[in-house]
């Protein structure tokens, strides 16, 4: 893990030093991401799963209506009956911040404004059961479209939540602690210069003293003999 | 004013035929091959939302995982005629087993 290819140098400490202050940093601000998108998340979800509970529920009795309309009445005729709709439906899409994730925001109106005037056919040929399958799926429709929704809000927040926490835990798991360990072998390979220093010095300075010593010791004998010389 | 997006509905004609009555745009397809085929084409246009019917769904799993992380097209899958296959429900799960890295709810 240790990466030991740095430079055991005090600009290299330096920069370290401001490396680790910036993950840090980052790390508590990207888990604070992570922990209130995982909130947002999981309130989404729970709406998801009630309402696609709901919205499929509401569909199969929509198909059984259509099932028990299409019994009564030949398939050319269901056909016609629906071919040209009444009806139409214009979609705008806005998209919303949560978190720094876009999620999209549907609005849609109906051409029609009344909810009675849906029928794209006329009541003549075809039978009721048809009317009231038509009208079951415009009410589940509604549903179906905030489904859409919220269900593609939490597959868009599950992948940036994915992305969070991979990045909190690279960070958490690698790269701080890489950091400090390089850091920790910076001071203390420039702690054990500085004592290389300090005992050298002091070496140094005991050589020069005991050769001071020597030299004086050797004045010393020399003035000596010229003494004894003299005076003998 | 925003632009307006269009709503595609794909699946067997029994199951999407009704939805054309509510002025959605509905293709129906018979095979999963015909099904990829138009999901990639409505993706290139202005659709916002594709409903899909599990049925289809089942087998084309690559085409919807492609664009599960897009913000346009979202494809929802719907239950067809035959009844729910519990698709849309695992995919949620999965989902939240995605962002938690386990199963919590």
């Amino acid at each position: 893990m240790a990466n030991i290819t740095v430079n055991p140098t005090r600009m290299e400490l330096t920069r370290l030093k401001g490396k680790l202050r910036t993950a840090q940093r980052g790390h508590k601000l990207l888990k604070d991401k992570r922990d209130e998108l995982m909130k947002q998340f999981l309130d989404t979800v729970r709406e998801v799963r009630a309402l696609r509970a709901e919205v499929e529920e509401e569909l199969m009795t929509v198909h059984a209506s259509f099932t028990v309309a299409s019994a009564l009445m030949s398939s050319e005729a269901m056909e016609q009956a629906l071919l040209y709709p009444k009806q139409s439906v214009e979609l705008t899409q806005t998209s919303r911040n949560i978190m720094s994730v876009n999620v999209p925001e549907y609005h849609f109106q109906t051409k029609t404004r009344s909810d009675a005037d849906i029928y794209p056919y006329g009541f003549a040929s075809t039978s009721g059961e048809l009317d009231t399958a038509v009208d079951a799926l415009g009410k589940v429709f509604q549903k179906m479209l905030k489904l859409a929704e919220i269900e593609k809000s939490a597959q868009l927040m599950a992948e940036e939540i994915e992305k969070t926490r991979r990045r909190v835990n690279a960070l958490e798991y690698v790269m701080i602690p890489d950091t400090q360990e390089a850091i920790r072998y910076i001071t203390m390979k420039l702690d054990e210069n500085d004592r290389a220093t300090t005992t050298r010095l002091m070496k140094v300075k005991d050589m020069l003293l005991r050769e001071a010593l020597e030299e004086q010791r050797h004045r010393d004998a020399a003035a000596m003999e010229q003494y004894q010389g003299q005076t003998s | 004013m925003a632009k307006t997006y269009q709503i595609a509905v794909i699946g067997d004609w029994e199951s999407v035929m009704g939805f054309r009555a509510l002025g959605l745009d509905t293709y129906p397809v018979t095979t999963v091959e015909e099904a990829k085929e138009k999901v990639r084409e409505l993706a290139k246009t202005d659709c916002a939302v594709i409903y899909l019917t599990e049925q289809l769904a089942k087998d084309m799993e690559d085409v919807i995982n492609h664009y599960k992380d897009e913000l346009c097209p979202a494809i929802i899958l719907i239950p067809g005629r035959e009844g729910s296959l519990g698709i849309g429900r695992n995919n949620i799960q999965r989902s939240i087993e995605r962002a938690v890295g386990a199963d919590i709810l």
